[in-house]
């Protein structure tokens, strides 16, 4: 299986060098500018980083990727830092969702989330239902009861306003006439903490930011937003095998991408980078630990799955009021 | 009894791991990460988090090269720690913060500076800097796991609570003129809440669209308004909110000396410092004028330390406010008294220790600098979490070693260091004036990689040293933009979990979660808070009704 994964991105990888040596090669010529659309230490930092020394440690570019956090504004910072760059061939930037939500949000920056060379994605990052073991709830139907009964004392902490864990949580809501409480927070690792600690009732974190306390035996997740269930989690259902509801399956994604107006020899170059460090162990050991889904997709397919994203995106911020 | 009991059961495990901590390899790792982290730290401008994060990638190299899984680790501690002693040095000898953890070390650092006692001064930094990160080092062997759950009582409310506390300490440091010191409390305040906020989404005070943008253009009599859009770019320039350091640079850098220039007239107004082998043996011995500080530092500092979201910053200032406020002399502090100097910095060390728990022990970085730590560890393969003491012991304790180590390593790097860091002051002011713009300058731009804050940063300086003239404190300002943000994103917090009711602050039985639990921290730290805050206030009100001045009593 594994083998077969590996040389299925062997040939992607050939493929890419093919395409890039016949077209006229493209090297950079200083050191690259890797922007980070979070702050330091979050999940998408930590990723990026990890991106970062797996370039280095297998010598996979002459020239390094000075990473750059640019956390303003829920990433209003760095993509229009992005739009305005003037050597779109030596900036990079390492996304999330908040590079639909942002743009559709924030209609003043005038920033368009398709003029940004899809160079390639790395992962979706997936979405649990968490709750304390002391709430003595196991189940997801037991969630419903309890979290009804509750009414707004049940709370529910998650990153940001608008952002992820509130499109989910108001999915929750709507969908099961529930009136949970959501309750923003400047990260992940602050929703982990204060779920642990009793503060909030319910958390929707991600894998990597909840492991630590689910290990420990603190917190259990009850249901898992994805199509099938998830390898690190074998015996949590997904929300739509349980099917209560509509079908709902909801991912983060992890893509690198270039700037608005990048030659296309340098998108092949950095794609076929981002290939070798998709394709490098320590990647795919990380994917595999933090339970991440999503294969590598690049060029026009990438652009399609924005496409689809950013629809998305507009109906559900449409339905929840957060734009008109 | 029970203390000496837990101390002899992990004893064996921390020989152990001392052990490993003074391999050759691991030693060196450790002086050698102390004294990048000291010149980083002393740097205006960069702090630990920068040398950590920029080191980062050279440890993947440490990693494959020795056969300690904890070595990358020590050498990123060692950096933290020599940073944490770093950052007192430009307090002392430039005036200038050189991160927000030594803010509090300028206050009577920099006038022992210019009292000729700058070697005194540092001596003072060095030895609290190192009994505070042993006493908390201490601490954390003997408590680690129990320490961890600490930090889990303390919700939203409980931060809050404890910001409030931190801004009720410092309320009297402002100086006699309370009008004055609230005014600059709330103008750091309002500076604080620039930017996009977390709990809205929305951008605030940043002139975001066109019709605000042509309004202030329009205030200020632009006649081209109405034409090009976006006028300037305000994401640019406030989307990232006040960064404290621009705050902190601006008004120590640029605005303080300008006041000097002014105030000295072109004469030079640095004090001679001389430096041997005696004089500084004496300020060792002067130890003993400081032992109050360092103690109440190196206490409140980790205890601070271990909450995340609080950190080494807030730490140092409550342990500034509690010395002043226990003192027998609170007039001597801002005046150059060693406790002055000595409990911020057992402070900001004991609390980088501190921090380091809750970032072990529940994967919960209690400072930017523990969330690069964080990812490192994650990086070479470690979780960091509940389980971590249990399943990586090899990893753990030769860490803990380390902190023992590095923190002996790092005070007599700091010791023998100091004739070199004193030989800044020796510099004629007309040379140092400058050097300290330049600085400042580019201290700005490295900590935030855009010039949008520098120039901030000067429009802040030359905006600080009017108000210099006018004679309004500054400090609570710079205080107030460090916590603004926790304090009021806490505040909005536990105000949503409340529905609006401010019972949840003061009230044991305020029912959070249907449960009928009863919180006691919240109230407890509250009611504390709010006695400090209306007691200087009082006493003022009371004083001005008899026609005193304050200067009578």
């Amino acid at each position: 299986m594994n083998l077969v994964k590996k040389l299925v991105l062997g040939a992607t990888a050939l493929g890419m060098v093919a395409t890039a040596t016949a077209a006229v090669a493209f090297e950079p010529s200083k050191p690259v500018d890797f922007v980070i659309m979070a702050g330091k230490g979050g999940g998408a930092d930590k990723m990026a980083r990890l991106m970062q020394s797996i370039v280095e440690k297998e010598g996979l570019a002459d020239k390094p990727l000075v990473p750059t956090n640019k956390s303003g504004g829920s990433g209003a910072e760095a993509l229009t830092y992005m739009k305005g760059v003037n050597d779109p061939d030596h900036t990079i930037m390492v996304t999330l969702n908040s590079f639909f939500t942002t743009p559709l949000r924030q209609p003043g920056l005038k920033v368009d989330s398709m003029a940004f060379a899809p160079v390639g994605r790395m992962a979706e990052d997936t979405f649990l239902l968490w709750v304390h073991k002391d709430e003595g709830i196991s189940t997801f139907q037991e969630f419903l009861a309890e979290a009804g009964k509750r009414g707004n004392k049940w709370v529910m902490g998650g990153t940001g306003k608008n952002s992820e864990d509130n499109i989910v949580t108001d999915h929750l809501n709507k969908a099961f006439g529930l009136d949970i409480k959501y309750i923003p927070y400047k990260g992940g690792g602050a929703v982990a903490k204060d779920l642990a600690g009793k503060q909030i009732q319910s958390s929707v974190n991600n894998p990597s930011e909840a492991l630590g306390f689910y290990e420990s035996g603190d917190v259990i997740p009850l249901v898992a937003f994805t199509n099938e269930r998830l390898p690190l989690f074998p015996e949590v259902p997904t929300l739509n095998e349980i099917g209560i509801g509509e079908p709902f399956a909801y991912f983060m994604q992890r893509a690198v991408v270039g700037a608005p107006g990048m030659s296309d020899e340098a998108q092949a170059y950095y794609t076929e980078l981002f290939t070798k460090v998709y394709a490098s162990d320590d990647w795919q050991k990380y994917k595999k630990s933090k339970s991440l889904m999503g294969d590598f997709i690049s060029g026009s397919d990438l652009e399609d799955y924005w496409a689809t994203q950013i629809e998305r995106h507009e109906k559900i911020l449409k339905a929840s009021g957060a734009i008109k | 009894m029970d203390i000496f009991a837990q101390f002899f059961d992990v004893l064996p495990a921390l020989q152990q791991g001392i052990w490993v901590a003074v391999q050759p390899h691991n030693l060196a790792l450790a002086v050698i990460g102390v004294i990048v982290g000291l010149f980083v730290g002393a740097l205006p401008g960069l702090g630990s988090v920068n040398g950590v994060a920029i080191l980062l990638p050279f440890t993947f190299v440490i990693n494959e090269a020795t056969p300690d899984p904890a070595s990358p680790m020590i050498f990123l501690a060692a950096i933290y720690y020599g940073a944490m002693y770093g950052g007192a040095i430009s307090s002392i000898t430039l005036g200038i913060p050189g991160a927000s953890t030594a803010v509090a070390t300028t206050f009577d650092g920099r006038p022992m500076a210019l009292q000729g006692n700058a070697d005194r001064a540092l001596v003072t930094a060095a030895i609290a800097s190192f009994v505070g990160g042993t006493i908390a080092t201490l601490f954390f062997t003997v408590f680690a796991p129990a320490l961890s759950s600490v930090a889990l009582d303390f919700g939203n409310p409980e931060i809050f609570a404890l910001m409030l506390l931190a801004f009720a300490t410092f309320i009297g440091l402002g100086g006699d003129d309370i009008p004055k010191t609230m005014f600059s409390i709330f103008f750091g305040l309002l500076l604080a809440t620039v930017g996009f906020d977390t709990i809205s989404g929305e951008p605030r005070l940043i002139f975001f669209n066109e019709r605000e943008q042509t309004a202030v253009l329009e205030a200020l009599g632009s006649t081209d308004a109405a034409s090009s859009v976006p006028i300037f770019n305000s994401v640019g320039w406030f989307s990232r909110g006040i960064q404290f350091l621009v705050l902190a640079i601006g008004v120590y850098g640029i605005g303080e000396m300008l006041w000097t220039i002014n105030e000295s007239r072109y004469k030079v107004t640095m004090t001679e410092t001389k430096i041997s082998a005696s004089r500084i043996m004496r300020g060792i011995v002067g130890m003993k004028d400081a032992w109050k500080g360092t103690a109440i530092g190196s206490l409140l500092g980790f205890f601070v330390g271990i909450l995340p979201a609080a950190g080494a910053t807030p730490g140092s200032l409550m342990s500034y406010g509690v010395s002043k406020m226990t003192s027998r002399d609170p007039k001597s502090y801002g005046q150059g008294n060693p406790d002055g100097v000595a409990a911020p910095e057992a402070a900001n060390n004991s609390a980088s220790t501190g921090a380091m728990l809750p970032m072990m022990t529940l994967g919960i970085p209690g400072s930017p600098t523990t969330a690069v730590l964080l990812a490192g560890m994650v990086i070479w393969g470690l979780e960091p979490g509940p389980r971590l003491f249990e399943d990586r012991p090899e990893f753990v304790w030769p860490l803990i070693g380390s902190f023992y180590i590095s923190n002996i390593v790092a005070v007599l790097v700091n010791l023998a260091f100091i004739p070199l860091f004193l030989a800044v002051l020796r510099m004629p002011f007309t040379i140092l004036a400058p050097v300290i713009f330049v600085l400042s300058i580019i201290g700005t731009y490295a900590a935030y990689d855009n010039m949008y804050d520098v120039w901030l940063m000067v429009l802040f300086g030359l905006g600080a040293y009017m108000l210099r003239i006018l004679d309004y404190p500054l400090a609570p300002a710079v205080l107030a933009v460090v916590l603004g943000g926790t304090a009021e994103q806490k505040l909005r917090q536990s105000l949503l979990l409340s529905d609006g009711d401010f019972a949840i602050f003061y009230s044991p039985f305020f029912d959070r979660d249907g449960k009928g639990q009863e919180w006691w921290i919240a109230p407890i730290t509250t009611w504390i808070a709010v006695i400090l805050i209306a007691l200087p206030i009082v006493v003022w009100g009371i004083r001005k009704m008899r026609g005193q001045t304050a200067a009578d009593v």
